[in-house]
């Protein structure tokens, strides 16, 4: 059976800030349609990941490539093109409080692609109602929504322009468990919608196994493991096994806790 | 401790952060040579600094022009009906109009600027712009510094004739000058380069002024505490950028 071409690759990425390596030779692909999940605790550097596929910041070596072009070296106004066929989703949603909701999801419409401000309005009551919101809730003020509507305001300001890559930026953190299952819910559904190619952080496990494809695991600036949500339990990794079973003990040693045996 | 090597450390550390802030003022201040435009964005700084600074810098130079008035009437020796007006009028147009109205702005509007996008940079507000396809510095660094270096003159104009009101009010109604004399004393007196060269001071104010408070509130990092920090450091920096530019900008303009 002829594999699906690989929407996104990623060769021997590196990322560092001084002398903290926080990507070291980073591996991946993801074939077109494909919803992959990275995990990993806290400063395993999936931000940093993230960030770099985005351009917010620039890998100090290796390829990123999209469609066959590497990005990794681009920026400026060709970065922003490739910008134009992805949406993303903060983990605080990252909504612009100075502007209503609606003109939230249709920021990029309004502002990057010069739609005008009837026809952007149209759409973003039209994403609002993908996600399961009321019209009204698109004159609010972000401030004045929950947690949970703040997340499905920024999953419709990242559909609004029908992307062909979406990114998930810990989607259910902070979210009650219940709330974290509609958004997951919503997540699934609008992915297959669009039928986009996903990239996902998340330390979230029942949020991985739900949204995922094909899940891979960053430790120490490395893939070290990937696979099916339903091989997640048994990896026969040591490490994937301590993080998926949220054990304290095991072979991955936190930051805080080597700090604080150094100082007694 | 190397005395030394500290004093060069923090000179070549101020030496580095002026060319940083020189290379983001570029960057903000020509952003717009090329578009895309956002006039809603600059509409919304322009009323902000603008129009929303005119009551505070109002009322600063209504009192400073009274002020004025008072103490130049105290040290007077002689024909003081002719002189208070020619001495608080050059005085309030060439210095204490764009330097007062400044630091107010200073005060007002660097901190606010810096609060804000540096409120936005932490709440990864800013990397949404550029995942938005949005360039940061076209919309929100641009329209500030353009709309502050366009608002501070007009404000300082205000001002001046704010200023120039307030001396009125305690020479006649304080002092018992004669009106029409106080006008003409102050209009012949007053040459259009006066005016002038405290408008373009103004322009140089308005331009600092924005760069520090978006400059500062661009590179916050690490929550409210970064953020709260960037705003102290902006109008600090605001407001020596402006004391010293008043400096160096009166040096070339007046001639000795």
């Amino acid at each position: 059976m002829a594999s699906k071409p690989k929407k996104i690759l990623i060769r021997d990425l590196d990322k560092a800030f001084g002398d903290n390596q926080v990507l070291r030779g980073v591996n991946l692909d993801v074939a077109k349609g494909q919803s992959l999940v990275v995990i990993g605790g806290s400063g395993t550097g999936k931000s940093v990941l993230i960030k770099c596929l985005l351009g917010l910041l620039k890998a100090d070596k290796g390829v990123i490539e999209i469609d066959g072009v590497n990005i990794a070296r681009q920026t400026g106004g060709d970065r922003r093109l490739m910008a134009q066929q992805s949406g993303m989703l903060f983990q605080g949603a990252a909504l612009f409080d100075s502007l209503n909701v609606w003109e939230n999801v249709a920021f990029r419409l309004i502002y990057a692609e010069r739609k005008s401000r009837k026809h952007a309005r149209e759409k973003a009551i039209d994403c609002l109602a993908q996600v399961g919101l009321a019209p009204e809730v698109g004159d609010l003020a972000p401030a004045e929504l929950s947690g949970g509507m703040q997340k499905r305001v920024g999953l419709a300001r990242a559909i609004a322009s029908d992307p062909e890559i979406l990114f998930f930026d810990e989607p259910t953190t902070g979210l009650d468990p219940i709330m974290a299952d509609i958004i997951n819910n919503l997540l699934v559904e609008r992915v297959k919608a669009l039928g986009a190619t996903t990239i996902s952080i998340t330390h979230d496990m029942a949020s991985a196994r739900k949204i995922a494809d094909e899940i891979a695991m960053l430790y120490q600036g490395q893939i070290i493991w990937r696979g099916k949500p339903g091989e997640v339990e048994n990896s026969g990794n040591p490490m994937v096994d301590q993080f998926v079973h949220g054990r304290a003990e095991g072979p991955i040693q936190m930051q805080v806790r080597r700090d604080f045996t150094s100082r007694r | 401790m190397n005395v030394v090597a500290a004093t060069g450390r923090l000179t070549l550390d101020a030496i580095g952060e002026i060319g940083r802030i020189a290379n983001f003022a570029a960057r903000g201040g020509t952003a717009w040579f090329v578009g895309p435009f956002y006039w809603r964005a600059f509409g919304g700084a322009l009323a902000r600094i603008g129009y929303a600074s005119l009551p505070v810098v109002g009322l600063t130079a209504i009192f400073t022009g009274a002020a004025l008035a008072l103490n130049i009437y105290e040290g007077a020796l002689f024909n003081v009906e002719a002189f208070l007006p020619q001495i608080l009028g050059v005085s309030i147009v060439r210095e204490l109009g764009p330097v007062l109205a400044a630091l107010m702005v200073a005060g007002r509007c660097s901190s606010a600027m810096a609060a804000e996008i540096g409120t936005m940079r932490v709440t990864e507000q800013i990397d949404a712009l550029s995942t938005l396809s949005v360039d940061p510095f076209k919309y929100l660094i641009a329209p500030r510094i353009i709309a502050t270096t366009l608002a501070l003159p007009l404000l300082v104009l205000t001002a001046d004739i704010i200023g120039v009101y307030g001396g009125y009010l305690v020479s006649v109604y304080a002092l018992g000058f004669e009106p029409t004399h106080y006008i003409t004393n102050l209009v012949d007196f007053l040459s259009v380069d006066d005016v002038t060269s405290g408008l373009l001071k103004a322009a140089v104010f308005g331009f600092l002024i924005s760069v520090m408070g978006c400059y500062y509130g661009y590179k916050s990092r690490g929550g409210a505490g970064g953020v709260g920090s960037a705003t102290r450091t902006a109008v600090v920096a605001a407001a020596v950028a402006v004391l010293a530019s008043n400096y160096l900008m009166t040096s070339l303009l007046v001639e000795v």
